[in-house]
């Protein structure tokens, strides 16, 4: 068990440094990064003065070096825009984005658990009918359209909900529909599967030739064993609801980082973009190795390796 | 290589070919909603090949005197936009049949990218395992990491938008669903008897790759691609509705909604039909891929 931890400890690093180096790589790919971070009508030897004193003109590699250790001290530059630290701008809005990410992810789960408990007890039935329906509909729908037209609904038509900013909790719900559904339709979808496949097993039907009622059955057996592929997927689809935020957050002025991240690729404010990927990127690998160490109190079948 | 046990070892295997086709055939046939999605599928296809000859409306063509009109009001010379105008007095239905051209052109060309770039891995991780199958999976979570939107409009807004950048940075990053995919299937087929029997005779890794265990890997990587197609139309329109999609006049169904969005309090046509579009589609590729599965390899996770 502890050799499997830091096992997986060490791999979330190497992850780390891996995202590190992409995000470093992503300023590099213009070719030359000074022409970017300088207005287009920069002299010539402004350009190389800003070059040498940002260090562009140094080896690929003590710049990676230089930007890694910034990184780990939280320091990724300035913001061209806003004259602030890119990494506070970032970490300001992060409250926000995780209230957006956590409030979607919790109306899934609620959602999505039971309608597939009673989807895969209940097979075959209209309720059945109705929640694959309802969850292939939710995989196929792109969320920013889904978020326009819960605006034209609510908040255009009846006047119900605000279509924007952040506030209490009225301000919260239609964004956390928007980001939710997605996740909502797969986690029913693969709870629905893991059950049925779990119904079929042997211990199941020894557990009701043992005379055990329903209830007990769904609850404590089955839905022990199902849990496993939904608490993982639960981890991945945190990544899909960080990322998803950045479409939620423009249509709804959510102000999280997503919105800051896309604002700030259209000013070409890159160590913003680079701060912002960076921090979303270490959360998902932090939230995904937690996840892990649940798994292992979960299946006991890890806990011995 | 000894012939005479190639031959024992060969014909066995690829005779029945062209009856498993038939029989596949039937058995998708019979799923009614793989079927509905396959027509689907087709519709939206032909809607792209077919587009200036589906429609009379110039799709890029502006009429400011005839703006933002709602369905079925008749233009000059009595023509009838059937699902309205938009904010420049274009046409919205053939917007939308032209808009089919970005989203397939972008699913077809990505997904065609991650699927062979995701076999190549998950071929070598599988077969070789080891050091290099350590070194693909942990390249396969450093991508996985990222927020895959936040990671496309990073580095499309850093190159510039437009149809080729699009489609490689949609491919470049959707390679590990495959990966990972193909990896599983070769990891058993390694140990398969047919395999062994390969290897035994003396044949060569690669050899043993491409005629005995590609061939077998192919039918889940199959299902991944089609599944994938939805995600990345889904994912072209949201760059498009970003304005970091293929860039105006050309009409895209995310530029569409994008437009329409501003008008959403008045002419709620506009973002409301190109938004019907995206889910149509991607709903058909949805439940033809779904239908795929449960022929093909129901026990498959996708």
């Amino acid at each position: 068990m502890r050799v499997y931890l830091t096992r997986r400890l060490l791999q979330s690093l190497l992850v780390l440094l891996g995202v590190s180096f992409v995000v470093f790589f992503i300023l590099h790919l213009t070719g030359d990064p000074a022409l970017v971070l300088l207005p287009p009508d920069a002299a010539a030897e402004d350009v190389q003065r800003f070059r040498e004193a940002m260090g562009f003109n140094d080896p690929f590699l003590v710049q990676y070096g230089r930007f890694l250790t910034g990184a780990l001290r939280g320091d990724f530059g300035q913001s061209v825009r806003h004259g602030e630290p890119a990494f506070h701008l970032v970490i300001e809005r992060m409250p926000a984005t995780f209230e957006l990410a956590g409030a979607a992810l919790l109306i899934a789960l609620v959602l999505s658990v039971p309608a597939g408990i009673i989807s895969a007890v209940r097979r075959n039935t209209s309720l059945d009918y109705v929640s694959t329906v309802v969850a292939l509909l939710g995989q196929s729908m792109p969320t920013f359209w889904l978020g326009i037209m819960l605006i034209l609904v609510f908040s255009v038509q009846w006047n119900l909900l605000p279509s924007s900013g952040r506030g209490g909790l009225e301000h919260l719900l239609l964004p956390a529909i928007t980001l939710g559904l997605f996740t909502t339709a797969r986690i029913t979808r693969l709870t629905r599967s893991g059950m049925l496949e779990v119904l079929n097993q042997d211990y199941i039907r020894t557990a009701r030739a043992k005379g055990v009622s329903d209830p007990p059955v769904i609850w404590k057996h089955a839905l022990k064993n199902a849990a496993i592929p939904i608490v993982t997927i639960v981890g991945i689809e945190l990544g899909t609801l960080l990322g998803g935020s950045v479409i939620t957050e423009t249509i709804f002025a959510w102000p999280g980082v997503g919105r800051l991240s896309v604002q700030a690729i259209y000013n070409r404010d890159y160590p913003v973009v680079q701060a912002a990927v960076f921090l979303l990127s270490s959360t998902f690998v932090l939230v995904n190795l937690v996840v892990d160490v649940l798994y292992t109190y979960l299946d006991p079948r890890i806990r011995l390796r | 290589m000894s012939v005479p046990a190639g031959a024992i070892a060969l014909p066995a295997a690829r005779a029945p070919a062209r009856r498993e086709w038939v029989v596949f055939l039937r058995r998708l046939a019979r799923r009614r909603t793989a079927l509905f999605g396959l027509v689907v599928v087709g519709l939206v296809v032909v809607g792209a090949l077919g587009a200036p000859w589906l429609t009379t409306w110039d799709p890029v063509e502006q009429d400011i005197t005839n703006r933002l009109r709602p369905p079925g009001s008749s233009g000059p010379a009595g023509r009838v936009h059937v699902l309205g105008t938009d904010h420049l007095g274009r046409d919205i239905l053939a917007r939308i049949v032209f808009g089919a051209r970005p989203a397939l052109m972008v699913g077809f060309a990505a997904v065609a990218i991650s699927g062979l770039l995701g076999m190549g891995v998950g071929l070598l991780s599988g077969y070789f395992g080891g050091r290099t199958d350590d070194v693909c999976m942990r390249l396969a979570d450093i991508q996985l990491a990222f927020p895959f939107i936040l990671l496309a409009i990073a580095v499309i807004g850093v190159l510039g938008p437009s149809l080729p950048v699009i489609i490689v940075v949609i491919g470049v990053s959707s390679w590990v669903v495959y990966a990972r995919v193909v990896r599983g299937s070769v990891l058993s087929l390694r140990e398969r008897e047919f395999v062994q029997a390969a290897l035994a005779l003396g044949s060569r890794d690669g050899r043993v790759v491409l005629h005995h265990i590609l061939p077998n890997a192919l039918t889940p990587w199959l299902v991944v691609a089609t599944l994938d197609m939805a995600r990345v139309i889904v994912i072209e329109s949201a760059l498009s509705f970003l304005g970091l999609g293929v860039q105006p006049p050309t009409p895209t169904w995310g530029g569409m909604l994008a437009d329409g969005r501003v008008y959403i309090s008045t002419a709620w046509w506009l973002a409301t039909f190109p938004g019907l579009a995206i889910l149509f589609t991607v709903l058909g590729i949805n439940l033809f891929g779904d239908g795929l599965r449960d022929t093909l390899d129901p026990r498959l996770k996708v």
